[in-house]
């Protein structure tokens, strides 16, 4: 491959994480973090930047040990690098951001049993170079903190009426206080999920019609 | 990885040695670069608890026990270092309001820091919050989350102990009523206050005895 292929190539392992093969919408990884956390906007993007770092980390060492690891214990060599850095990201929110920390609290440490993680390692970084590695954990991170973000953001406005703690509706407004207890991440999930296939089932019938008429 | 053939135990173990090894590291350097700036979002988290949990709070004074059981009165800072033993709290005038202890014990999955407002001459407690806990969300994390929980510590007796009780009929000054589904949580509170009293209730220092011109909020 010349490089601009290269390039190129990365740039799709990038873009497949965001919509073709995103993790929530498409794969349906990592839900527990999904729906426990996404009650407000703030927390969903706190959540998703706490999980990139891990995603991005992990992939990286993972990818660059990938010839030195044995197979018969590549899962629990994984299972150290993640859980290091997941460690390390909970030290780190605690010295910067107390606040969101106490509001995510224990979810933080259960990034490390995150399927959405141990399955890009498995199933991709320890088969591929650096480079398309980090691209494929970007691509995951961004399109995981997206679906986050969607379901946070849609969760706040309704719930309490606000985004990013500021509210949007006055005073007439009754929140939904369903969308900020759990039911109401299952529910939000569920419309979600609902309008993005709809959409994809959508764009799957144009394009075989076009074809056809061509 | 491409290879057919088994690797060898000794290869083995030592992969995983050395991951354990470079895991411990990192985690080990992370921590103590982050250990001061914890420390101090600690202590400020500790000294605004403490006008919540005192009725009328507006000045503090830190205090610290020597070995030889006297006290030293210290104006509480957000600097990095051992947490006060207790606090003792004035009102604008300088006028002793109560004092505030820390406890802390095991939960349900991890140790549950807490602060407790205590009024020596009624002999009750003024106030509670948790500080730290890794309970179950939805469950357990109810011991701070949960309003009604948390006003149930604004006003109870410690003589007797204070007691957990399950049935939503029974009364009393010194009971707490448990969170249904959330019970060993619950009981953990109680058991951390009740722990707490009995070490340092005896040993508290005479209000009027601390040096009042070291008071600043």
């Amino acid at each position: 491959m010349s490089p601009s292929e290269v390039d190129m190539k990365a740039y799709e392992e990038f873009l497949k994480g965001i919509w073709r093969e995103n993790p929530v919408f498409v794969q349906v990884l990592g839900m527990c973090p999904m729906l426990a956390v996404t009650n407000t906007a703030v927390n969903a993007i706190a959540m998703g930047g706490a999980t990139t770092f891990v995603l991005l980390g992990s992939s990286f060492l993972i990818s660059l040990l990938r010839r030195f690891v044995p197979k018969e214990v590549r899962i629990s060599t994984y299972i150290v690098v993640i859980a290091t850095f997941v460690t390390a990201a909970d030290f780190l929110l605690q010295a910067i951001v107390p606040a969101v920390h106490k509001e995510l609290g224990a979810f933080i440490s259960l990034i490390v049993v995150n399927c959405l993680i141990l399955g890009r390692q498995e199933a991709f970084a320890s088969k591929h170079s650096v480079r398309f590695a980090l691209a494929d954990a970007a691509g995951m991170s961004v399109g995981f903190t997206i679906a986050l973000f969607l379901l946070g953001a849609s969760r706040e406005v309704l719930g309490f009426g606000s985004l990013f703690g500021v509210p949007l509706f006055g005073s007439t407004f009754e929140p939904w206080v369903v969308m900020i207890l759990p039911p109401g991440g299952f529910i939000m999930l569920g419309l979600l999920l609902l309008i993005g296939n709809a959409w994809k089932q959508r764009r799957l019938q144009a394009s075989k019609l076009e074809r056809r008429a061509a | 990885m491409d290879t057919p053939k088994a690797a060898s135990p000794i290869r083995l173990i030592l992969t995983l040695g050395l991951a354990g090894l470079f895991s411990g590291l990192i985690t080990v350097l992370v921590y103590e670069w982050t250990l001061p700036k914890i420390e101090a979002h600690r202590a400020e988290a500790l000294r605004q608890a403490v006008f919540e949990v005192v009725p009328g709070a507006q000045k503090l004074l830190a205090l610290f026990r020597s070995e030889d059981g006297d006290w030293r009165a210290e104006t509480p800072s957000a600097r990095s270092g051992p947490a006060p033993d207790l606090f003792a709290a004035y009102d604008e005038s300088g006028t002793f309001v109560g004092f505030a202890l820390r406890g802390e014990g095991a939960g349900f999955q991890d140790v549950i820091r807490l602060l407790y407002g205590f009024d020596p001459e009624g002999k009750k407690l003024t106030g509670m919050r948790v500080l730290e806990s890794r309970e179950t969300p939805g469950l357990g994390d109810k011991i701070y989350k949960d309003p009604e929980f948390v006003a149930q510590w604004d006003d109870v007796r410690v003589e007797p102990a204070v007691e957990l009780v399950k049935e939503a009929t029974a009364t009393g000054d010194n009971i707490i009523h448990a969170i249904t589904g959330a019970t060993i949580s619950s009981r953990a509170l109680v058991r951390i206050v009740n722990e707490t009293n009995s070490n340092w209730l005896s040993e508290l220092p005479d209000p009027a005895t601390l040096k009042a011109e070291e008071v600043d909020g």
